[in-house]
This record gives structure tokens, C-alpha cells and sequence, in this order.
């Protein structure tokens, strides 16, 4: 693995330090997307996490957040992949998610337990406790610079759940401009859904495309070459048609920038090492 | 109406195939989202107003039989005449009956939602009366013998160019035979026309937006007052309303006022709002002679019993489906009945079964758009969510998607299990992909190549295999 600690630029002098031992104990839940796809995600979030004076701990029996279940009406399979989720992380101060979507998905668990009191009541302290990586690094961790460089022209795409339903629009724009020479350019319609969806893009392809090649055509207009966002399943349905459109923009997630490890191909972009491990 | 929502999917594929479909929706995309927007800013109390609004509508909904018994009786008490339609049937045949009553040829219409809900022109020209609607847009898809593609702006998906074919071919008779290519020039034209039908119109059929229990008073907004000629002019005025419409008091129907037509245009009001109570009083200028109200229930009750019942707080401002993004790429015809977007797709299913629409709560991001401009804050995505819910305990949905949630669902509860999985996942997809880092296609997942679009390769290890073998470095 190389792309990690060397890489990793000094921390921010500006981390709130709240006195010794006052160090939260943070779960990550890395998300099923960025744990097969994209672990350089996960990674950047630990290392942010770190400098915003976290301990970071990894619980090792946590999966998926049970989303694909729940969106599909199917609540009783959502909470039994919830049941796992809740008792992986039970130990942990916070609940941290690079992911807004998904966060979102832990915050609603205690809704798949209404005729159950003792889950019920765990699945509130896990909504409770829970929240999404950026919005944790400003909003909880007072942080609000980093220290890292990416001299690159980049716009953001705000996910909807993130966005809308946890209210982040402001948060990631914030340390994005502490970040040594990055242009941030706004998109047209940045706040409108990129046709992702979950398994919404694949049972309506057609609707699907149609709104991402939207979502694409506001991406080229602002002259950006890097796209960056905080969901995996947003940035992997917009890279999925940045890459068919062959028009040369990366897409990272937005930690992989901030944590200074966006210095590895984007998604989908061509790769040196053919998927070989290292 | 009859739904033809079992056919969603054909219907959206064609949609987005459609080219001058297409130039009527991006010309029309931004239009009222921005509008509402400018409106909303203008008006610091939105927000304050959304609540009293929601407050307004649950306290009636949840005393609703008391107040549209109050409503039923200053109808009465103003001279007027209550229907009770419990069916779409039954307010059919209420409203013929009342036409054939008045011994009527000619009618005119305003835009009635509620009318098209329960198919009033089809069975009055089945009945042999001339039914004209008088909303410039309802009468553009009449000409076009269309249904409404939108709750408000029901031509929107037509073209200027379509408009002005469709008025060409119509008007001939009335002797206006120049084509035209200026929308203030086939505003007069249809001006013109409708000008004549008004002061044939035996019987005038309205809507509502409002029903003011108090005074017995029905409301409408219009921006081209046709619905003062169609409820004043005409000999007999029939109000068809569903039975969510009435509010307690004018003050009521005031705030909601407020928010409607900011919502639905982006004005502060509409350029008419139009009161009617009862028939003509002695002493009356001008109005009707005879004042009747079909309150509709169609379903309403069933809503109101269930967990749906927040779907009657809709004022059917049109919001929801001005900020739905798969609104704005297919249109409102490929949802297939009355209601499109955000809240066609609640309320269709209820209407005519899950399984003819179980494709409509299932086009949806749940991006949350909708609820978040919806100005009687009904949670949409979450009613969406709760009928694909319903939908999967009567195992409706595809077969292969059940399966596929049920084995995804067992590695979830398997964590060394799904730890193998998928770093075999991870690892064979990103060799497979190679250098290339992407998929151009892919067997099994054709859905997602469907969609115009390659697969970003996974990096080749999982996070939880690199973090791992992170922690075995660091102990050692």
C-alpha cells in the first residue's frame, strides 16, 4: 500500500484540542461503495479524522448500511443489516461515514424498530452518535482549514441526502478553500440529483443517463477538470459518464483532496498498476 | 381516467426519445424553479406561513367530517345544492344529471384537476353536450385530445410551433384561417373563440381550490379569469372538489393562498382569485341561477384512514414536479394518469392499485427536492418509500431484485463472509478492467451501461483488507 502515510501533508495547526485524553473515539464506517471501490476514501477519512484529533477505530464486522434494502421497501432485511451495523459500533463515541447517504441511512434506523424497544433504543444512541465525515470535521471537530495543496480548476456536486437531508452545502466548501491553489467554479444546478439514486439507476437507465449526462453537461461548462463530491454512488454514476464522454475530468471524493491523496488516478480514470496489488 | 401507468417504462423511453418533448421540457426546466425561488426570498414568513399552513390542514383533516358538514350547510344555507360523490362514477353521473336537469347544450369548464380525475368531459360528451374548456392551456389539449402533462400548466409539454398548428387546423371553422407564429397572437385568437362559448354556456364547471366551511364559499385562482366568465356567465355553476379542499374559515384559506401561487408560479398571487357562494340573490347583477357542489371522495376517506393521510395536506401547487428532475426529463404523460410527479406517484398508486402503478413510487431518486419545497411540507420521499414498502409485502416488484436484496442482505449479516466476497470483488473487477480503470460494458449489469455511461473500476483492494494489514504493520 503506498498511498497512504508518506503522502500526507502536515495537520492543521488548527484543530481544536479540547485538553489531554480528550480524544474521541471515532468509528468509521467506510461504506460498502468506498470499501470495494474506492478505499483511498477511507483512508483519507481516517487520516482527517486523525488530525482533527480523533482516535480512529475500525470495527471489523460492519458491512453495508442497509440502504439498498430499505429503499426497496424491503424493511425487515434493512433491519437486520441494521442489527449488524448498531452492535459493531456500539463502543464508539461517534459514528463517522464519508458519506452523506449513507449517514443519513444510519440516522433513520430507529424508524425500522418502532415495534421493537430494546433495538429501538440502540438505534437512536447509533443515530444519535452519527454523523457525516465532513460535517463532523467542521461542525464537531471545529475544524475549518487544512494544510494541504491541489492547484487544480474543480467544482462540487452537492448529493442530495447530504445536502438536503443533514443540511451540507457549506461545510466542504469551507476547507476546500483553505486548500493551497484550488479554484472552486460552481456548476449550474449543483443541488439538482445527479440520477444516481441507488438501485434507481440501474432499474431506470434511460432516466438515469438522461439526468447524468445533464449533470455531465453543467460539469464541462464550468471549465473545471476535477469534479469532487462527498457520495461515492453519485461520483461513480458521474464518472461512469464523464469517463463515456471521454472528455479527460477526474472525479475524487472530496476527503481523497482535503487529506492531500488525490495524487492517485480518479475514478475510472487509467491506471499505471492494472488493478494489481501492491 | 383511465391509468396507463402499467406502462411507465415504454411510456419514459419514448418520452426521452421524443425531440420536441424535449425542447418543451428544457425550455420549461428552470422557469418556476427559479421564479418560486425569487418569490420565496421575497417573503421572510414562508417559512412561518408553511407551518400554519400544515397546522390549517391536519386540524381540518382530523375533524374533517364536522367541517365539511359545516361547509355542506352555508352551501345550503346560501341556496346552493350538495352533492356527495363517493366514486368517480358517481360524480360523472351527478354531473350529467344536473346538465341534463338544466336542459343544457353548451359547457364551459375551468380547470378542475378533480375533473379529469374522475373523467367529466368524456362522460359528458358521451351524454352529447358540447364541452369546452376555457383555461388557455386545458384548451390547447383539448384541441390536441390530450390529457394535462402538468397540474397547473397542462400544455407545457407543447410547443409554440404545435400550438399554432393545432389552432390553425381548429379555428378554420370560426373563419380565422391565418397562421400564426406570436403567442400574444393565438392568446387573442383563442380569446376570441372562447369569448363566444362563454355567452352560449348553459352550465359552467369549475373547480376549487379552496371550500371555506364558514361561508360555504368556493375558491379558484386563475391568471386569465375564465373561471369568473365560466362560474358567473353561464346559467348553471357546478363546483366539482375533492373532499380535502375545505378549510375552516376565510382567514384559512387566506394564508393558504399565500403559499399557493408563490409555490406553483412564483407570483405573490395569481391574477385572479374568485369567490363564489350560492346562486344569484335577488338584487345580483349577474350569477348563476342554480349553484351546485359535487364533493368527490374517490378514495380520499381510504387516505385519510391510512398511512397516507399527510398526502391530503396537497394544495396541488405543482412544486413538487417543477423541482423533480425525472419529472423534468420525461414530462407528465409517461406517468400515465392524472397526477404526474412527486405527487402523482403517491397518489396514483392509491388510486388505481399498486400493480398497475408500481413503476411510479419506484422512479424516484428520493433526492428530497419535492419535500423540500413543498409548501404543506408533506414528506414525499418517505410516502414513496412506504408504498414501494407495501409493494414489496405484496410481492409486486421484480423477482430478480427480491433475490437479489435477500442474498445482499444475508452477507450483510455475514461480515467474514462479505469480507471474502468482496475482496474477490474488488480484486477481480479492477484486473478485469486493467489499465483502462473502467468497464465500457459488462455482463449482468446491462442496467447501469444502459444509461449512457461507463463503470469506474474498483482501486483492486478492499479498504478493510488494507486497513487490516495497516494495523499488523503498526503492532509490529
Amino acid at each position: 500500500m503506498q498511498w497512504c502515510d508518506e503522502r500526507m501533508s502536515e495537520p492543521s495547526p488548527r484543530v481544536p484540542a479540547d485538553g489531554p485524553g480528550d480524544r474521541p473515539r471515532v468509528g468509521l464506517f467506510v461504506t460498502c461503495l468506498a470499501d470495494i471501490y474506492r478505499p483511498n476514501v477511507g483512508l483519507a477519512a481516517v487520516a482527517l479524522l486523525e488530525k482533527a484529533g480523533c482516535v480512529v477505530e475500525v470495527p471489523a464486522s460492519q458491512t453495508c448500511c442497509g440502504q439498498p434494502s430499505y429503499n426497496n421497501g424491503d424493511l425487515a432485511g434493512a433491519a437486520r443489516t441494521a442489527r449488524q451495523t448498531i452492535a459493531a459500533f456500539e463502543d464508539c463515541d461517534y459514528v463517522v461515514v464519508p458519506s452523506g447517504s449513507c449517514a443519513g441511512m444510519l440516522m433513520d434506523y430507529p424508524k425500522l424498530f418502532e415495534d421493537q424497544p430494546r433495538w429501538r433504543e440502540r438505534a437512536e444512541a447509533m443515530a444519535a452518535k452519527t454523523h457525516e465525515l465532513i460535517s463532523f470535521l467542521t461542525d464537531i471537530r471545529g475544524l475549518d482549514a487544512v494544510t494541504t495543496r491541489f492547484s487544480r480548476r474543480v467544482t462540487y456536486h452537492d448529493s442530495c441526502h447530504g445536502l438536503r437531508a443533514l443540511g451540507i452545502k457549506e461545510q466542504p466548501r469551507r476547507l476546500l478553500a483553505s486548500v493551497e491553489g484550488l479554484e472552486l467554479v460552481e456548476m449550474a444546478d449543483a443541488e439538482i440529483c445527479c440520477g444516481f439514486g441507488g438501485t434507481f439507476c440501474v432499474k431506470y437507465p434511460e432516466i438515469s443517463g438522461r439526468m447524468v449526462a445533464d449533470k455531465a453537461s453543467d460539469i464541462s461548462a464550468t471549465g473545471a477538470r476535477v469534479v469532487l463530491g462527498g457520495d461515492l454512488g453519485c461520483l461513480l454514476n458521474i464518472a461512469g459518464r464523464l469517463g463515456r464522454e471521454g472528455n479527460g475530468i477526474s472525479v475524487y471524493h472530496v476527503a481523497e483532496v482535503l487529506a492531500g491523496m488525490a495524487d492517485v488516478p480518479g475514478l475510472g480514470d487509467p491506471t499505471d498498476s492494472g488493478g494489481r496489488a501492491r | 381516467m383511465e391509468s396507463l401507468s402499467h406502462a411507465f417504462k415504454e411510456r419514459s423511453v419514448h418520452a426521452l426519445k421524443d425531440e420536441t418533448l424535449q425542447v418543451a421540457l428544457h425550455r420549461a426546466k428552470d422557469g418556476f424553479a427559479v421564479k418560486r425561488a425569487k418569490a420565496v426570498e421575497g417573503l421572510p414568513e414562508f417559512d412561518a406561513l408553511r407551518d400554519r399552513a400544515v397546522a390549517i390542514k391536519n386540524h381540518t383533516l382530523e375533524h374533517l367530517d364536522h367541517y365539511l358538514e359545516r361547509y355542506a350547510d352555508a352551501v345550503e344555507r346560501s341556496g346552493g345544492t350538495v352533492h356527495w360523490a363517493s366514486s368517480a362514477e358517481d360524480a360523472r353521473r351527478i354531473v350529467v344529471d344536473i346538465c341534463r336537469a338544466a336542459d343544457a347544450k353548451m359547457i364551459t369548464k375551468g380547470k378542475s384537476m378533480v375533473g379529469e380525475e374522475v373523467g367529466v368531459n368524456g362522460a359528458l360528451e358521451e351524454a352529447g353536450f358540447e364541452v369546452v374548456e376555457t383555461d388557455l392551456g386545458e384548451y390547447i389539449i383539448q384541441l390536441a385530445h390530450e390529457p394535462p402533462s402538468h397540474i397547473i400548466v397542462p400544455a407545457v409539454h407543447k410547443t409554440r410551433g404545435q400550438i399554432a398548428d393545432l389552432f390553425h387546423e381548429n379555428h378554420a371553422k370560426y373563419g380565422l384561417t391565418r397562421k400564426l407564429s406570436e403567442v400574444p397572437e393565438m392568446v387573442n385568437e383563442a380569446r376570441q373563440v372562447l369569448r363566444s362559448k362563454y355567452l352560449a354556456a348553459d352550465v359552467g364547471i369549475t373547480g376549487a381550490n379552496f371550500l371555506i366551511a364558514e361561508t360555504g364559499t368556493s375558491v379558484i385562482v386563475t391568471n386569465e379569469g375564465n373561471g369568473d366568465l365560466t362560474c358567473s356567465l353561464p346559467r348553471v355553476h357546478i363546483v366539482t372538489a375533492g373532499i380535502e379542499k375545505v378549510v375552516p374559515t376565510a382567514e384559512d384559506a387566506s394564508t393558504l393562498l399565500r403559499l399557493l401561487a408563490r409555490s406553483a408560479t412564483g407570483q405573490d398571487m395569481t391574477t385572479y382569485t374568485t369567490f363564489s357562494t350560492g346562486p344569484k340573490r335577488e338584487g345580483d347583477p349577474d350569477g348563476p341561477e342554480e349553484y351546485h357542489v359535487v364533493l368527490i371522495d374517490n378514495g380520499r376517506s381510504t387516505m385519510l384512514a391510512d398511512q397516507f393521510r399527510e398526502m391530503l395536506r396537497c394544495i396541488r401547487c405543482g412544486a413538487c414536479m417543477n423541482h423533480c428532475p425525472v419529472y423534468g426529463a420525461i414530462g407528465g404523460h409517461a406517468y400515465g394518469w392524472v397526477y404526474p410527479g412527486p405527487m402523482g406517484s403517491v397518489l396514483t398508486p392509491l388510486s388505481v392499485g399498486l400493480k398497475e402503478a408500481g413503476n411510479l413510487p419506484n422512479a424516484c431518486t428520493l433526492n428530497g427536492h419535492c419535500a423540500e419545497v413543498c409548501p404543506v411540507r408533506i414528506p414525499l420521499p418517505d410516502l414513496l418509500r412506504t408504498l414501494r414498502h407495501r409493494e414489496y409485502q405484496l410481492k409486486l416488484g421484480l423477482k430478480p431484485l427480491r433475490w437479489g436484496l435477500a442474498a445482499w442482505v444475508w452477507f450483510t449479516a455475514h461480515p467474514r463472509i462479505y469480507r471474502i466476497g468482496t475482496r474477490v470483488q474488488a480484486r477481480m473487477l479492477a484486473l478485469l478492467a486493467g489499465r483502462k480503470g473502467r468497464f465500457t460494458r459488462m455482463p449482468l449489469a446491462g442496467g447501469w451501461f444502459k444509461g449512457g455511461r461507463d463503470l469506474p473500476a474498483p482501486q483492486g483492494e478492499t479498504f478493510m483488507a488494507v486497513w487490516k494489514r495497516r494495523q499488523k504493520d503498526s503492532a509490529r
